[in-house]
């Protein structure tokens, strides 16, 4: 009798826990609508549609999220393929080809990359990459979207590293064998069967990492030059969506035009992390099923 | 007024903000209403953000001389500073700007006469990288290059490079100012590229040669070797002026604003304390040690 009492309030407890994260994402999404909603109608959703972003202006404010928008993408894209081949190529040696004592080694090297603050790595892109790639590509500046999509890339990398790890040393050994048994060589099989089967924990991978590029704030924030210009040139200065937000929030007055629009750029960048995540599930389970 | 001073002085300023904070949590209105002026033993500034880091370094101080009152520094903007002392919600409104005509109104509305004091004065640094052969800007050249009329430095008398025109982000007190002193309220460029913090614009101007930011004048003198502060001319005809605490006390340097304390009518007992204070031969000190110059 007491035993099932406790059961049932130990159910109840961890059913309360599972079901508050979502309790917790909703409340956001209702938030973020709440606080961005009275924009739809004071000014209009078309004025977010304008290509600038002035908030604080004696002529006139304006607050098109277009420039923001693209900045993210440019970053996001460059930081994207730099991350893949990196990330892949580390995780096919760490599993695959490492010796046991290098694998030792690495693993802790790539777990302190990825527990390093953003500012930290921020700083040092200000000071030591940035300078960098204004030497190596004679511009007037460092300060780029390619700066800002190598640091992303450089704190995505250990994300995607770990999680596609996991992703090939989980292919079953048969596998491996049939394919070295039919006389493959090692990099073939590690090619050809290793990695299309772990295909679907990479791409997770992957997908996770972008998530990580899209969302990180400071260190963007630090060595993009936040103009908000639209472009497509790596080597232009970009203003990314959280870099503004960041900047602009803390003293925006509550309830103004600005606050509502920045909530908007928020609810944008909820939405691309949401449809993100949607996506990622989706190749996953399409390639489970195969 | 060097670098170290000033990381020292914001480490205070955030526990004396966190105190500020709790105060104003926990003193709370009750015992205002108790005491008549003289005997005030709660004082609030509410107002201006650039002057936060100011007010609450005085703050502090003046409460470690005199331990039995309690003086609560926020934020929150200098309009919000005025608001609040035209709805007597704060004893002491700190403002990096003039009252404006609009709430002059609104107070003598309210009986409320307000008392302007001069605290202290903040110089804007117009700062370019040391191998720039520009040494000074009209103020009409710095509105060209701002606002992206001027796109090459040979506009302006300089070699035939882009400039790279830098300022802070728009949160800032001193883009607004800057905005409406040399702007002339223009719109900045839209290439400008808006740096979060005044330590990133030194960071960059030191490093990249045809970058052009402004930054406060404490902070241009503390980076002394990495960047060359420009002379400004009011006129075409007018001689050059460098910032300095000289020429910004002097009023001969024009990029500067003074910052203001309002209080409602003359002060009188605990209010005047903490105002002689401010203005006294220690609170001036301060002044010096938070990167903003003196008034006396």
């Amino acid at each position: 009798m007491k035993a099932a009492w406790k059961e049932k309030a130990v159910k109840l407890l961890l059913l309360s826990t599972a079901s508050t994260t979502i309790l917790i994402v909703i409340s956001i999404f209702v938030f973020l609508g709440k606080e961005a909603g009275p924009f739809v109608f004071e000014p209009g959703l078309k004025e977010l549609l304008s290509t600038r972003w002035v908030p604080v202006s004696f002529q006139k404010e304006s607050f098109g999220i277009l420039p923001l928008i693209t900045g993210s993408l440019l970053v996001t894209l460059f930081a994207t393929v730099l991350m893949v081949p990196f990330g892949i190529g580390a995780s096919v040696y760490i599993s695959e080809l490492a010796k046991p004592l290098e694998r030792e080694f690495l693993k802790p090297f790539i777990e302190i990359l990825a527990g390093i603050p953003s500012v930290v790595i921020g700083f040092f892109g200000l000071v030591v990459l940035v300078p960098l790639i204004k030497a190596c590509f004679r511009l007037s500046t460092g300060l780029t979207a390619l700066a800002g999509a190598i640091l992303l890339a450089l704190m995505a990398i250990p994300t995607v590293i770990s999680i596609s790890e996991d992703a090939i040393r989980s292919v079953p050994t048969s596998y491996k064998e049939a394919s070295l048994a039919l006389g493959a060589s090692k990099l073939q099989t590690i090619w050809k069967v290793t990695v299309p089967a772990a295909l679907p924990g990479i791409i997770a991978a992957i997908m996770l990492g972008i998530g990580r590029v899209i969302g990180e704030t400071m260190a963007v924030m630090m060595v993009t030059g936040n103009a908000a210009v639209i472009t497509a040139w790596p080597f232009d200065s970009v203003r990314t969506m959280t870099a503004t937000i960041a900047a602009e929030m803390g003293e925006v007055a509550f309830g103004s035009v600005h606050y509502r629009a920045l909530f908007c750029v928020g609810s944008v960048l909820l939405l691309a992390t949401f449809g993100l995540n949607i996506v990622a599930q989706k190749v996953l389970k399409k390639h489970r099923v195969k | 007024m060097n670098v170290k001073n000033r990381k020292y002085v914001k480490k205070i300023t955030l526990t004396s903000l966190l105190v500020a904070v709790t105060l104003t949590a926990t003193s709370g209105c009750a015992r205002r209403g108790d005491l008549t002026e003289g005997e005030k033993r709660f004082i609030t500034v509410k107002g201006s953000d650039t002057m936060v880091h100011l007010v609450s370094n005085w703050a502090e101080n003046f409460m470690q001389k005199n331990p039995d009152i309690e003086v609560s520094v926020t934020g929150g903007g200098s309009g919000t500073g005025i608001a609040a002392l035209l709805n007597g919600t704060t004893d002491i409104c700190a403002a990096s700007r003039k009252i404006k005509n609009k709430e002059l109104m609104l107070a003598i509305e309210k009986n409320i006469h307000p008392n302007e004091i001069v605290v202290a004065k903040d110089g804007i640094a117009v700062v370019v990288n040391p191998q720039n052969p520009i040494n000074d800007l009209t103020l009409e050249q710095l509105a060209n290059i701002f606002t992206g009329k001027s796109t090459r430095w040979s506009d302006v008398g300089g070699p035939n490079e882009d400039i790279m025109v830098l300022s802070r982000e728009s949160s800032s007190g001193t883009y607004v100012f800057f905005q409406e002193m040399v702007l002339k309220k223009q719109d900045y460029m839209a290439d400008a590229m808006l740096m979060p913090a005044t330590s990133t614009i030194i960071q960059s101007v030191s490093t990249d040669r045809w970058a052009i930011g402004y930054v406060g004048l404490g902070y241009a003198l503390a980076a002394k070797d990495k960047v060359k502060i420009l002379a400004v001319k009011a006129d075409e005809n007018l001689p050059a002026t460098v910032p300095s605490e000289q020429t910004v006390k002097s009023g001969q340097y024009i990029i500067a604003r003074p910052l203001y304390l309002y209080l409602n009518g003359q002060p009188k007992g605990t209010l005047k304390e903490f105002i002689d204070f401010c203005l006294s031969d220690e609170g001036q000190a301060i002044v010096q040690k938070t990167g903003y110059v003196t008034v006396k």
